[in-house]
């Protein structure tokens, strides 16, 4: 893993409808996902985790429309660029090849009609036309092989594997044109714990023998704690706190962090209450004003009510890795 | 049994009271009124319809001749006496249009209603009850769909001296089986999914699953079947009347038609007998089309809610709004935030 950028979110927005009626759904975010890492995005349902993965492919349904903001992206060699910015062809011609999404559910992502070599042919028939029919079965097989399914269930359909095989097909149908980044929904949560350990060990050890970037979207803050390099932490649109994932577990500045850290049971270690956090996920259409998570938040004083919070560099002993939005935390430098 | 409050109380602290502020109202999206009306297909369809309406009621007052009455001035161009000029035996085609819309619209919208109600009653039974009706009426169907439509009405129409009423009621008990076998379909898809399980698992009745769950998704189809089916009797019946059958009394604008083949008004240079009556048939088909298209936009509350679907994105061009291909309104990295409200950052010190 290098400190390289290969994807840069800077102050994105997005909203579900225009103008007066619309609900802004992402608010001025900024993330940068490095080189072969893992970054964790997680918050409650409705925090814009998923609005924003989608906003930043540009895949979001009308009526989303992206209000602000810069996705630069930095291929491997060649200089980077916007991906806000390329036209509709080029913007085809990236997906896949560039960014690859493996969405939640693989149940319905696969054809029941077709033929899972069928199917994973189809990528490869679109971006790499040129390619002869027996090279993309060779890739096709070779690339099954990679995510632990054997040559021979090519020729089968979908309903005739199970959940898990279904989802590593999806996988297997992500990675087949190597992409930089593979933002995954969810992934995992159809599935079983057994197969969820399964199919995480196998993305972890194919992310060391191909050096692909993940942006992991989940609500399980314990999975993300154990699989992830790098976790930020999303609430009412806004990316409050991100870290390093061990030191977000071990001490994590955001009262919300702690709240949603607080909520699941460690293995080891001494007994301690569940807390959770009281309340529930504010209304998009009317944000409370300053910090959104003021009236839910235990510690909030004074500034908490009125003023924004700038995400930004903690003045803390390791401040320089993490960055977080809290007027508890005051900012020595903000983050874009 | 019952929940305590007070259990879930200690559970959730302060849920409520505590979760969201009290004084702020959410921004209350507008509710527009006529906004069926609002989307500019419908619109354009609606006007026209109205509009052929309008003269389906007066046309007989307002028309500036009786259509029948011949005059001296044969086949002439039109003028200001005749708008749309005048045939061979010297009536004046303006007259007759407007007197033969009524018929036509009577025919049309009859044969669309009655054909709509059999087709959502046929369909939706058999659809939603299964069994022994859907196999009867499946069956019943089948036939009706293998019935050619027009040789019948040509035969009724000319063995019965129908009247207009007569041909409408012929076309509509005629073309209604393909709507039920797509309404059938769809109502097989539609009965299994879970939302209609969970109203069923709350007790809701058979017939309020039918009216309230089912039929609200159906609405698309029902009205694009209907919209199919006016036109297709609007043409059944000019049909009919331009190849002679029907009665001879009844103005319509295929009885214009006819008299235009029979007197070779195109051989005569006499563009004027029948290009109206071919203009109105295409303009009533166009309006009707786009009615539908309208519906199709309406009933769908994703396409609904959008409002707007056309928008200017920060390349400079007005695109739709479609799926995969999200707008990108601005693309600058100024965060939206500073401008509304100024975070301080506020300066750390030694304190």
């Amino acid at each position: 893993m290098s400190n390289e950028p290969v994807l840069e979110i800077r102050n994105l927005n997005v909203d579900y409808g225009l103008g007066d009626v619309g609900v802004q759904a992402v608010r001025d975010v900024n993330l940068t996902l490095h080189r072969g890492e893992v970054l964790g995005l997680a918050g409650e349902s409705g925090s814009g985790k998923s609005t924003l993965a989608y906003g930043l492919t540009r895949l979001l349904p009308p009526p989303g429309v992206i209000t602000g903001g810069q996705v630069i992206y930095h291929p491997e060699d060649g200089k980077p660029y916007d991906v806000l910015g390329l036209t509709d062809r080029e913007l085809r011609a990236f997906r896949w090849a560039e960014t690859a999404i493996v969405f939640q559910g693989a149940m319905n992502s696969l054809n029941p009609v077709h033929k899972v070599s069928t199917q994973l042919n189809d990528v490869l028939e679109a971006h790499e036309p040129t390619m002869s029919a027996r090279d993309r079965d060779a890739r096709c097989r070779e690339m099954l092989k990679l995510v632990g399914i054997s040559g021979d269930r090519m020729d089968a359909y979908p309903h005739q594997l199970s959940g898990g095989m279904r989802q590593r097909v999806m996988i297997g149908m992500a990675l087949i044109l190597q992409p930089q980044v593979v933002i995954m929904d969810e992934p995992t949560t159809a599935l079983d714990v057994v197969m969820q350990r399964q199919i995480l060990g196998q993305i972890i050890e194919l992310r060391e023998r191909l050096g692909f970037s993940v942006i992991f979207i989940t609500h399980d803050l314990s999975l993300l704690v154990e699989f992830s390099n790098r976790i930020a932490i999303m609430y009412g649109g806004r990316i409050v706190e991100e870290a390093p994932a061990s030191t977000l577990y071990r001490d994590s500045l955001h009262p919300y962090s702690a709240g949603l850290l607080g909520s699941f049971p460690a293995l080891r270690g001494p007994r301690r209450e569940l807390s959770g956090i009281p309340g529930s996920p504010p209304d998009l259409k009317g944000m409370p004003s300053g910090c959104s998570f003021h009236p839910r938040c235990p510690k909030a004083f004074d500034p908490c009510a009125d003023n924004i919070p700038v995400l930004g560099r903690p003045d803390a002993p390791d401040g320089a890795t993490r960055s977080v939005a809290c007027w508890l935390h005051p900012v020595k430098e903000p983050v874009g | 049994m019952t929940i305590p409050t007070s259990s879930v109380e200690q559970v959730i602290p302060g849920q409520g009271a505590m979760a969201q502020p009290e004084d702020r109202k959410p921004a209350k999206a507008k509710r527009r009124r006529f906004r069926f009306v609002s989307n500019a297909k419908a619109a354009t369809g609606l006007i026209i319809i109205g509009i052929y309406l309008l003269f389906a009621i007066i046309g007989p007052w307002i028309a500036p001749y009786d259509p029948d009455a011949q005059s001296e001035e044969l086949v002439q161009p039109p003028s200001a006496a005749h708008w749309f000029g005048t045939t061979h035996l010297g009536q004046d085609v303006l007259s007759q249009i407007l007197v033969g819309t009524r018929g036509v619209m009577v025919v049309g919208l009859t044969a669309g209603v009655v054909a709509t109600i059999l087709s959502v009653v046929v369909g939706v039974t058999a659809g939603y009850l299964g069994g022994g009706w859907d196999d009867s009426l499946s069956a019943l169907s089948n036939v009706f769909l293998v019935i050619p439509a027009l040789p019948l009405i040509i035969i009724v129409a000319s063995s019965v001296s129908a009247g207009s009423l007569i041909v409408a009621l012929v076309i509509g008990l005629t073309s209604w089986s393909w709507g039920a076998r797509v309404l059938r379909a769809q109502t097989l898809s539609l009965r299994r999914r879970d939302y209609v399980e969970a109203a069923r698992a709350t007790g809701e009745t058979t017939w309020r699953l039918i009216f309230f769950e089912i039929l609200p998704n159906l609405t698309a189809i029902i009205a694009s079947g209907f919209v199919g089916t006016v036109i297709f009797a609007v043409t059944a019946e000019i049909t009919l009347a331009f190849i002679g059958i029907g009665g001879i009394s009844n103005w319509n604008w295929g009885e214009v038609l006819f008299w235009a083949q029979s007197q070779q008004a195109l051989a005569q240079g006499a563009w004027w007998w029948f290009i109206p009556a071919g203009l109105a048939i295409a303009f009533l088909g166009t309006a009707l089309s786009l009615v539908n298209f309208g519906i199709d936009e309406f009933v769908s509350p994703r396409l609904r809610s959008a409002g707007k679907t056309k928008i200017k994105t920060a390349s400079g061009h007005t695109v739709r709004m479609r799926v995969g291909f999200t707008p990108v309104l601005a693309n600058t990295a100024e965060p939206h935030t500073h401008a509304t409200t100024t975070p301080v950052v506020r300066k750390v010190g030694p304190s």
